[in-house]
């Protein structure tokens, strides 16, 4: 390992753009001449609009123009779409309402966006607001996701009965209620998975600019896959051909998912800068991201578990009802489909598995993928039933869980994946040495004397990253691809450029792919630059999301990195005056075999370029190569935490005071930031156990609608983490790796609401789990403490 | 949103005074905070414009106000419901009590109200906070007048 190479712990080279305030982000970039967008709001969550006077607010000083979506409708600009189609038991396809930009007649949630006000500045823009009068006639709303499909709720969309997008399924029905009946033991559990607000530091932005002379459209927008914005805005919506659009994702303040999607105000800014030739550039504010943002998670599910005798599980069974929202945002259908009963296995030998999922309607925003998309839920629902059950039977949780693990892989689960490779021994047993878990007795009986009831709580998750190999997403309905592509340019000076189609949004892959590249080529870490997020510069690709830009992404760069050896090797031959067989290469050093002749990389880069010593047509000048990397699987990182609690008996308050992480990621490229990514990870995972939760009102008003009323985590709600590393390597990329991006978000909310339920002696605890919730189902289980 | 308030104000004059009072447009429009025109149509109905402000979020409320209920001298329900443009909306209504207690008038009142759009998001606390203060306003402001005679 050199000192920039694979394994180093190297500081990240963005950083210094970033705590020095010289990112640039969208909202950074100025345009000559550009206006403002303001939207006009549904301050309803559901209502159809009678009517829209625009004729006062066009008067308004700084207005330029005020447009609907009747202007929307005549310009013939279509919906937005949900590229992932699921298919019901019944065979039927996913019930996808209209989605328009802007609301066209009707408002299905509070925020939908009514009416656009481009002005000059922010302030006249929001001062023409207020005059654009809106007539509604409110409807019953609803909101509640398990009373969508009820008899006699209001319908959001006409054309959809019953607010019911899908009934899936996966799984064998018939085996598995066979093993339930001959089960000696079943565990059942209804969980609710609490809805999250994303909360990304920087709100999402757009700032659209049409040049007339070319024709072209530019949009600066906060993407993670900026070419697949293009394709849906070109492809589906219709605002201009591909090739006449650019997308560009300058410095991106987090994502965990929501930028992802291709949302309304982006295309109402590229239409209206064309409409009024000027640049229109949207900036949310809090209260919007709060309202807009794709929400995550927002499953209500009965989930039972079979054993036998001995505690070895037999069958697992899931009814879920998934609340999507008041629309289909992007990727939405497939997060509680094929992104969550995948991976309802766990880390256990179940033989049978069934689980039902329906998908529904409700005047809330929309709901999509957040920080790790489906499994976040399935990792919930099966280690909370693992840790109940133990409970239940009187096995340790460790034990019991031993007693299931798969040991041997390749292993087909009933549920579509095929786990490669993996040690779950090995992470259980590190965690339970780590965390100290023989000494948990004694240090319980000492928190007790404090009047603390302290609890300890595993999660043994597993995932799927790497996302995705291309053929299996396919065949399960994805409307794209999930490879990824890498062109590598290497200059005459013997610097590299690396073009990506992995969006960098916090990731840190400007430090990593660099390593990686300094340790192919044996060239320093500062000599290599990485290119992305610009569909005019980078070659198409996919984004970043699902742990995937380690394990798809960095796998093109070693592809067109071998490619560039290749090549590199015969101009180094030519250099040489050898046979291009005799040519090795090593840590930047060109030798022909038993000789002492050598060329260095940057001689071998530079007579790439001047060709003078080539002969004849059989080797072309440059160094550049392209390569397009699909992956043969779905990694599986997959980890042990252990959290351990204090509960305040007179006031419910949770205190983390330990926690323990111990994952296998496969191969890490840069252990500090893996770490990193694992804290943040657990931090958003402790916050949804904790302390976050988006509440509508049953009139559809989003009371969680501000950092007043919604609790983020904070540094003093978190232990220091101790973390640390068992690693298989992922066979089905050429670097072994497996991803860490999502895994803390997966494996935190089931430790916590474990190691708080261990302590308080009852299983009856919602997420979050605030101080009065805690002190509730205390005084819920104990009714004679109170008197 | 929904909230809900209640409280009571003892005022020194009859319920046949008070009642009369809380029938007075010129009267509520003078007690009610930020009120800048109530215009009567009727014996039981009136357009009012009232300006309030929630934390950073200042809006001018155009709406109906309705009396119904009507039991002189015992008590009536006032109610309304107002556009806030871009602000949201607010509706609500307050069922007013009238009994005789220590020589005086003792004015109980229960106050529902539901806002809706970006008032609604300002969070809870601010907004509970911010509608009790213009119910105690308002009655700290009637009970001013009436003392005042």
């Amino acid at each position: 390992m050199s000192a920039t190479g694979i394994g180093a712990a190297v500081r990240r080279k963005e950083d210094f753009r970033f705590v020095t305030g010289k990112g640039q982000y969208t909202d950074d970039v100025v345009r000559p001449g550009e206006t403002r967008a303001v939207f006009v709001r549904s301050p309803h969550a559901h209502a159809k609009i009678k009517s829209i006077d625009v004729s006062a607010a066009k008067k308004m000083p700084g207005v330029i123009d005020v447009l609907t979506g009747a202007d929307l409708a005549t310009d013939k600009i279509g919906n937005l779409i949900c590229g992932w189609m699921i298919h019901s038991k019944d065979g039927t396809p996913m019930k996808m309402s209209a989605h328009p930009a802007l609301a066209a007649g009707k408002v299905n949630c509070v925020g939908d966006a009514v009416a656009v006000v481009i002005a000059e500045s922010i302030a006249q823009g929001k001062e023409a607001a207020e005059k654009v009068k809106v007539d509604y006639d409110v409807l019953q709303a609803v909101i509640d996701p398990a009373k969508a499909q009820a008899k006699g709720a209001p319908q959001i969309h006409a054309d959809i009965p019953n607010n019911t997008i899908y009934q899936w399924h996966l799984g064998d029905p018939k085996a598995t209620a066979a093993a339930f009946a001959a089960a000696k033991h079943v565990t059942k559990l209804d969980i609710v998975n609490n809805r999250l607000v994303p909360n990304a530091m920087e709100p999402r932005a757009a700032l659209a600019e049409y040049d007339e002379g070319s024709d072209h459209l530019t949009l600066w927008s906060t993407s993670q896959n900026p070419h697949v914005a293009r394709l849906v805005i070109s492809a589906f919506v219709g605002i201009t051909p591909e090739h006449k659009l650019r997308v560009i994702a300058p410095d991106v303040g987090g994502g965990f998912g929501s930028k992802i999607f291709i949302y309304p105000e982006e295309v109402v800014c590229l239409w209206a800068s064309r409409k009024v030739k000027r640049p229109v550039k949207w900036t949310s504010d809090r209260s919007e991201a709060f309202l807009t943002d794709a929400h995550g998670r927002d499953h209500v599910t009965h989930a039972e578990l079979a054993l036998d005798a001995d505690g070895k599980i037999l069958a697992l069974r899931a009814k879920t009802i998934a609340n999507l929202g008041a629309y289909m945002s992007t990727f939405s259908s497939s997060v509680p489909t094929y992104l969550y009963a995948t991976l309802l296995s766990g880390q256990y030998n179940i033989p049978s598995i069934y689980c039902e999922v329906d998908a529904v309607y409700t005047n809330t925003a929309p709901v999509d993928a957040y920080r790790g998309a489906g499994r976040p839920e399935a990792a919930f629902v099966v280690e909370r039933l693992m840790e109940v059950t133990a409970r239940q039977m009187a096995i340790d949780p460790a034990d019991l869980r031993k007693r299931n693990f798969i040991t041997a892989f390749p292993h087909q689960t009933p549920v579509i994946m095929a786990y490669d490779a993996g040690d779950f021994h090995a992470s259980l047993k590190k965690a339970l040495e780590l965390a100290d878990v023989k000494g948990f007795g004694k240090r319980k009986r000492e928190a007790a004397r404090h009047g603390k009831l302290r609890g300890l709580g595993y999660s043994a998750y597993i995932e799927a990253c790497g996302i995705a190999p291309s053929q299996a997403v396919g065949s399960l309905g994805a409307g794209v691809g999930l490879w990824e592509s890498a062109e590598v340019r290497v200059n005459p000076t013997g610097s590299v450029e690396v073009l990506t189609g992995c969006h960098a949004h916090g990731q840190g892959h400007e430090t990593t792919f660099a390593q990686l590249v300094s340790e192919r080529l044996g060239i320093p870490f500062d000599n290599v630059s990485i290119v992305h997020g610009d569909t005019d510069k980078v070659q198409f690709g996919m984004g970043t999301y699902g742990s995937r830009s380690g394990a798809v992404g960095m796998s093109a760069i070693v592809k067109a990195l071998d490619k560039i050896e290749a090549k590199a090797k015969k101009v180094a031959a030519y250099v040489l005056e050898a046979a291009e067989g005799d040519i090795e290469f090593k840590d930047g050093k060109f030798t022909v075999a038993g000789t002492d002749k050598s060329a260095a990389w940057g001689d071998v880069a530079l007579n790439a370029y001047i060709a003078h010593k080539f002969v004849g047509a059989d080797l072309e000048p440059g160094l550049k190569e392209t390569s397009f990397y699909d992956p043969t699987n779905f990694t599986f990182p997959a980890g042990c935490h252990i959290c351990e609690v204090e509960v305040d008996i007179d006031t419910g308050k949770t205190d983390i005071v330990n926690w323990t992480a111990i994952d296998d990621f496969g191969t890490v490229i840069n252990p500090m930031i893996v770490e990193g990514q694992v804290h943040g990870g657990i931090a958003q995972g402790v916050g949804q156990a904790l302390l976050e939760g988006a509440v509508y009102s049953k009139e559809g008003q989003l009371v969680t609608g501000s950092m007043m009323d919604y609790t983020m985590p904070r540094a003093h709600d978190l232990p220091s983490f101790h973390v640390g590393l068992t690693t298989t390597k992922s066979p089905s990329n050429p670097l072994g790796i497996k991803g860490c991006g999502e895994a803390g978000a997966i494996a935190a909310p089931a430790a916590v609401i474990n190691a708080i339920t261990d302590a308080i002696g009852t299983e009856d605890l919602a997420m979050p789990a605030t101080a009065n919730a805690v002190w509730s189902a205390l005084q819920r289980a104990k009714p004679r403490q109170v008197a | 949103m929904a909230m809900i308030m209640t409280g009571e104000v003892q005022l020194p004059a009859s319920r046949e005074v008070v009642y009369a009072k809380l029938n007075d447009a010129e009267i509520l429009k003078a007690c009610i905070p930020g009120c800048e025109e109530l215009i009567k149509s009727s014996d039981t109905e009136m357009t009012a414009v009232a300006v309030t402000k929630i934390g950073p979020v200042k809006a001018r409320f155009k709406g109906k106000v309705h009396l119904t209920d009507l039991d002189p001298p015992n008590g009536y329900r006032i109610s309304g419901e107002g556009d806030g443009g871009v602000a949201g909306f607010a509706k609500g209504g307050a069922s007013v009590a009238l009994t005789e207690k220590d020589g005086g008038t003792l004015l109980t009142y229960n106050v529902e109200a539901q806002i809706g759009g970006k008032l609604a998001q300002l969070g809870q606390r601010l907004v509970n906070g911010a509608a009790k203060k213009v119910a105690d306003d308002f009655f700290k402001n009637f009970a001013a007048v009436v003392a005042a005679g």
